[in-house]
């Protein structure tokens, strides 16, 4: 940086494309709109005006198509999880997923018994950030998010060789 | 609880088909046979005193190891003379057919789609008797006693726990996304 610092008019910014790349995608995480069970609900409360996840830039979108993100919030059935799979498929890159509530981390109540729940959404798709609890609190949604943040400033676009 | 003198007009009505009358814990429970059931609930909805004209629940319960195993069973509430009945009938392990109640009751559609998907109890006559909660391709009844607890019919091909491990492990400057 030292060798082109101060070469340049005021109001020009220097960075890293990575550092661009990162800092954009990692303050506008546009999850898909669904909800799958209570934990739902408690995904609603994050994104209504109490805990207003907007000032952090993450506010839902209607279509896979404009997404960054996917909430897995509640309990994913076998008929349901295919449907999820779909969606996940039909995001465009780059895409991360958080899996919120036991039901979504393990099969949660279901963990064990059952002939509709996948155990687990991780055993359909990738999961970048698994938040437990039952159902977890608004707070613990954001601080997912934080993380997830974490997760994306971490990321490069350069190739790995070999 | 005493028995309401309609019961025994409906006695007389229905004749043989009413196999059973009693009140435990204060419900009013009447035992129908499978065949004629149609016949009575009609008799209940029309009659003066009864009229049963609102449908509540229909479900079936699996007894297994009793003969007969499944029992079905109905709650009707009537509005206007505020109050209930629990009519049950009783069907073969081997065969649990009984007619649709969808000419007395059309809110019965979807529940006799219900307990034929998760008890397998086929409702003959009813308008579109196919699967409601689960889906297409799903083999067997999972509410009844002898589907085995832990057997799962997943529609797609599950990841294998190693691959699953391997998105859990983060290294700091790899994109998971461009490998
Ligand atoms: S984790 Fe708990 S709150 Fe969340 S969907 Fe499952 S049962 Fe509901």
């Amino acid at each position: 940086m030292s060798i082109i610092e101060g070469r340049f008019e005021p109001n020009i910014i220097i960075t890293s494309v990575d550092a661009l790349f990162n800092w954009s995608r990692s303050r506008s995480l546009w999850p898909i709109t669904f909800g799958l069970a209570c934990c739902a609900i408690e995904m609603m409360a994050t994104a209504a005006s109490r805990f207003d996840q907007d000032r952090l830039g993450i506010f839902p979108r209607p279509t896979p198509r404009q997404a960054d993100c996917m909430i897995v919030s509640g309990t994913v059935t076998a008929k349901m999880g295919e449907r999820v799979r779909r969606l996940y498929l039909q995001m465009p890159e780059p895409k991360w997923v958080i899996a919120m509530g036991s039901c979504a981390n393990s099969g949660g109540p279901y963990w064990q018994h059952g002939y509709h729940v996948v155990k687990g959404v991780d055993q359909i798709i990738p999961v970048d950030v698994y938040i437990p609890g039952c159902p977890p609190r608004p707070e613990a949604l954001l601080d997912g998010f934080l993380k997830l943040r974490e997760k994306i400033e971490q990321c490069t676009i350069a190739k790995k060789t070999g | 609880m005493e028995i309401p003198s309609y019961v025994n007009r409906l006695k007389e009505a229905c004749g043989a088909a009413i196999e059973e009358v009693s009140t435990p814990l204060g419900d009013l429970v009447v035992l129908v046979k499978a065949d004629q059931i149609v016949e009575a609930l009609n008799w209940l909805k029309e009659d003066e005193e009864a009229l049963f004209d609102h449908f509540m629940d229909l479900t079936a319960v699996d007894y297994i190891g009793r003969e007969p195993r499944f029992e079905v069973v109905i709650h009707l509430v009537s509005i206007p003379k505020s109050q209930r009945i629990r009519i049950k009938v009783h069907l073969d392990e081997d065969d649990p057919v009984m007619p649709t109640i969808t000419p007395v009751y059309p809110a019965a559609n979807w529940f006799e789609r219900e307990c034929w998907d998760l008890y397998g109890v086929h409702f003959t006559g009813h308008p579109n008797l196919t699967r409601i909660m689960l889906y297409e391709g799903f083999k067997g009844h999972p509410l009844r006693k002898d589907y085995p607890i832990k057997k799962t019919q997943p529609l797609m091909e599950l990841r294998k726990p190693e691959v699953r491990r391997s998105d859990e492990a983060f290294e700091p400057g790899k994109n998971p996304n461009n490998p």
